[in-house]
């Protein structure tokens, strides 16, 4: 897979429903919100529409694509989804209502879950906020951050330092981070979830 | 006194403070009363369905069987809270086989939700159950002569919307216009800030925080209003770094809504949070905040 998605995805051909697509899209469309890849008649509205479609490898129109066609490491591994903002802006425009967003977050649980998703920093990101919400029952801000650039770049945090220490001066990052009484609940509700996945 | 269950959301315990501030202070003079959902946990925002889809339901539905409790519409000024427990009431409709695995999940932590809770957000809340005319009947301190840009951001207004248009969206321009400010056109008005990329990708973001800011500024605006904590955040925090990056000189406020309706409907300056602004609204105001009479 060379690094420009753009010029190689193009040359991929699209097989709807290949062998190998049928099991992935079958995978996906087991997810709430994944069945709808099944809908897609790849008109590319989303790509015309989404406003980091240059960053991706492959554009969400591509993505749908190559996953229908089993090309699933190709899918997992690029940083399409994971460039993804969640603003719906596909979603809105989309003659076939396909949820483009929850789509993409399908496929990045997938690729978090097989460790495909090691070539960028929004897992990392994710991750942190997500333990931070199941354990304390509230996200810091600051202690977010500070986790976030210690685990993937901690030169990163110098070029973002200034604007933690505006907003630290504008009393807009405590220091201290909150934890809610019903943690125990929280750890409880995970546990089943966990359970439940588990057993499927 | 119309009564809601407020959920406030993690943004609003920090960095946007200064929406938490205003919204209570603006609440007694509309004729709402916000009462804190008591013990409310994370929603665990959109990150959440990307590591766990089954949790990403769960833990938010924590809030929503606390909230059913109370027999209250469940209001939050935060637009990534809002949309996440509308996507939680939206899945539990759309797909019944969630249902007995939420049950059991929340059975665990002995709680049960029945998909009874109505989520509002702020601006559905003051524009149909307040109205934008008894708004402007309490108006003492009009904003006139003030150009602002009406930022709506996405998730306000998508993926769907009961009470405005997805992609071009009015309703803030026409309660703005009844607060006596100019709205000036601003065709990146429902454009995307990046949320939280900009902690993972911040060049990405960084690029469409320009773009809004752009549109903005070429369209004579003084500053700006938004409704969502992330879209402040970027807009007004990463302001600075837009600037060295792009060589522009943006020096725009970017204001919350009820910030601006506090000033209009006479309350103190000091109790709209307005010096938590990085980029300080104090010139762009300043003929207005003087005049605050309450």
């Amino acid at each position: 897979m060379s690094k420009n998605g753009q010029k190689n995805g193009d040359q991929i051909a699209i097989e709807v429903y290949s062998a190998d697509g049928y099991d992935f899209v079958e995978e996906i469309a087991s997810e709430p919100g994944g069945e709808s890849i099944r809908s897609c008649h790849q008109c590319g509205v989303c790509s015309g529409s989404c406003p980091n479609v240059l960053w991706m490898d492959y554009s969400p129109r591509k993505i749908i694509a190559l996953t229908r066609a089993g090309k699933r490491k190709e899918v997992l591994s690029s940083n399409s989804m994971w460039c993804c903002a969640t603003c719906h802006l596909c979603t809105v425009r989309c003659p076939r209502g396909i949820e483009m967003p929850e789509l993409m977050h399908v496929l990045e649980s997938i690729a978090i879950r097989e460790g495909l998703a090691g070539r960028v920093s929004a897992p990392t990101m994710q991750r942190t906020l997500v333990n931070a919400a199941k354990r304390q029952g509230r996200v810091h801000e600051l202690g977010l951050m500070g986790r976030f650039f210690l685990r993937t770049n901690p030169l990163a945090a110098l070029k973002i330092a200034p604007v933690g220490l505006k907003l630290l001066l504008h009393g807009r990052l405590p220091l201290r981070a909150e934890k809610i009484e019903g943690t125990d609940q929280l750890r409880a509700i995970v546990k089943e979830a966990q359970k439940i996945e588990g057993a499927e | 006194m119309k009564q809601y269950s407020y959920f406030p959301g993690c943004s609003l315990k920090s960095t946007a403070v200064a929406y938490d501030e205003s919204v209570r202070a603006i609440s007694a003079s509309l004729g709402i009363e916000l009462i804190e959902l008591e013990d409310w946990n994370c929603c665990g925002t959109t990150a959440y369905s990307s590591i766990d889809r089954l949790e990403s339901i769960a833990v938010p539905c924590r809030d929503l069987a606390l909230a059913e409790k109370k027999g209250l519409d469940l209001v939050t000024p935060c637009t990534a809270c809002f949309r996440t427990f509308e996507r939680v009431n939206s899945h539990l409709k759309l797909y019944p086989f969630l249902k007995p695995k939420v049950d059991k999940v929340l059975a665990a932590a002995g709680l049960e939700y029945h998909g009874q809770v109505k989520v509002r957000h702020l601006v559905d809340v003051l524009i149909n159950d307040v109205g934008v005319e008894a708004i402007a009947s309490k108006v003492v301190n009009p904003l006139h002569g003030l150009r602002v840009a009406a930022y709506y951001g996405c998730l306000l207004v998508r993926p769907r919307v009961a009470f405005d248009d997805p992609e071009n969206p009015e309703s803030l321009d026409g309660l703005l216009k009844s607060l006596g400010a100019e709205v000036v056109p601003f065709p990146a008005k429902s454009r995307c800030c990046g949320g939280s990329l900009v902690i993972s990708n911040v060049d990405l973001a960084l690029g469409l925080i320009q773009r809004i800011l752009e549109s903005a500024d070429s369209n004579g605006a003084e500053a700006i209003v938004t409704v969502c904590p992330l879209c402040q955040l970027n807009l007004d925090a990463y302001q600075g770094m837009v600037n060295s990056r792009f060589g522009t000189k943006f020096s725009l406020p970017i204001l919350f809504l009820s910030q601006l309706l506090g000033t209009a409907l006479g309350i103190k300056p000091k109790a709209l949070g307005f010096d938590r602004g990085i980029v300080s609204p104090d010139k762009v105001l300043a003929g207005h905040l003087q005049e605050s009479v309450r």
